[in-house]
């Protein structure tokens, strides 16, 4: 049965359409149909993000408008089989995504995929409402910092009140997913560690992105860091973020800023 | 290494972000969601029971709630009119 997953946050900034990115690449990677679709309609990037910038003809508003059919809006990742891309619209503005265009978009893709991933634009507007109201499990991005943290918890407010399944009385599963951890910094005293953050927010950890230069380097390449360095240790997070959110019990490790000797001979960082 | 961070440089960042955010976020969380339909619901509540025996504008009640760290009080402030100017 497919899955609706959003990926969110409320703050900008923090990894949002990176980390959809990464995740949608590592679920298609295992075999399974994957839709990444982008909300954040007039300022989209996922498509930027994923490489897909020069392909994109008709989009997300079109479909709910009726002007194209799903399966033009669809683009089709030229890395991995499995993976699709839905982009938003640049010229719109975000009045265009209403309740029920959205809603019947959501139920077509649901017969196609396994896992549709609804990138949310930042803020607590239209998009980002309805990025969210479809949702049948919620990741939320947070940077180990005070304002992300605050946003975060506003955000596991309004999951469990405004969407389609808070409103038929259902718990939304919430997923918490930490990026740009700065372990040294976190060991210094010097940035909330993941035990803070987790007393706060009170939800699941699903996993811990380091803060890495290999995270950039795969934006600039158009690629999903699953797929470009999959090797990286930001990489190796985000994948197993995924194995959770198939239902594997993996313990989550807490990146150490340990180097080994060879790291430390050759001057690497990690 | 920690051990000698610490010992030089006492104040770390991270323990009074994390009381900020708990104080702050308490209070958030209350004001936000529950609450604050509480308080309407009690407002509109208290205005048809009062407005049952008194005629009486709604702009004449207040309804306040103070939220302490181990009890909250619940103000309802009526401007009642006098009886014999108004009803009769």
């Amino acid at each position: 049965m497919a899955k609706v997953i959003v990926v969110t946050s409320g703050k900008g900034g923090v990894g949002k359409t990176t980390s959809t990115a990464a995740i949608g690449a590592a679920l298609a990677q295992t075999g399974q149909n994957v839709v990444v679709i982008d909300f954040d309609v007039g300022l989209r990037n996922l498509d930027l993000v994923m490489g897909a910038e020069r392909r994109v003809v008709f989009d997300f508003v079109n479909v709910i408008q009726g002007e194209a059919a799903l399966s033009q809006a669809l683009i089709k990742d030229k890395r991995v089989e499995t993976l699709y891309i839905l982009a938003a619209s640049q010229t719109r503005d975000k009045d265009a995504l209403t309740e029920e265009g959205v809603g019947k978009v959501i139920a077509e893709l649901r017969e196609k995929f396994d896992w549709i991933i609804c990138d949310s634009p930042a803020g607590i507007e239209k998009g980002a409402k309805m990025a969210m109201h479809f949702a049948d499990e919620a990741i939320i991005i947070t940077n180990p910092e005070v304002s992300s943290v605050r946003d975060s918890d506003r955000i596991i407010g309004i999951l469990d009140s405004t969407t389609d399944k808070a409103q038929k009385g259902e718990k939304i599963p919430k997923h918490l997913l930490i990026t740009r951890y700065a372990a040294s910094r976190a060991s210094r005293g010097d940035m909330l560690n993941t035990d803070d953050i987790l007393e706060i927010l009170s939800i699941p950890l699903i996993g811990i992105v380091p803060e890495s230069e290999d995270v950039l380097k795969a934006s600039n390449l158009g690629s999903p860091i699953t797929l470009s360095a999959p090797n990286s240790p930001a990489a190796r997070a985000y994948s197993e973020a995924v194995k959770r959110l198939q239902g594997e019990k993996i313990e989550v490790t807490v990146p150490t800023d340990k180097k080994g000797f060879f790291d430390w001979l050759i001057g690497r960082n990690k | 290494m920690s051990f000698f961070s610490n010992f030089f440089n006492k104040k770390n960042t991270a323990p009074v972000a994390k009381d900020r955010l708990q104080i702050l976020l308490a209070h958030e969380r209350s004001s936000q969601t529950s609450n604050s339909d509480l308080l309407q619901k009690l407002q509109k509540e208290i205005m048809e029971v009062i407005q049952k025996h008194i005629a009486i504008d709604q702009e004449k009640i207040h309804v306040k709630v103070d939220r302490g760290n181990d009890f909250s009080t619940l103000e309802i402030d009526i401007e009642v009119p006098q009886q014999n100017k108004t009803n009769n």
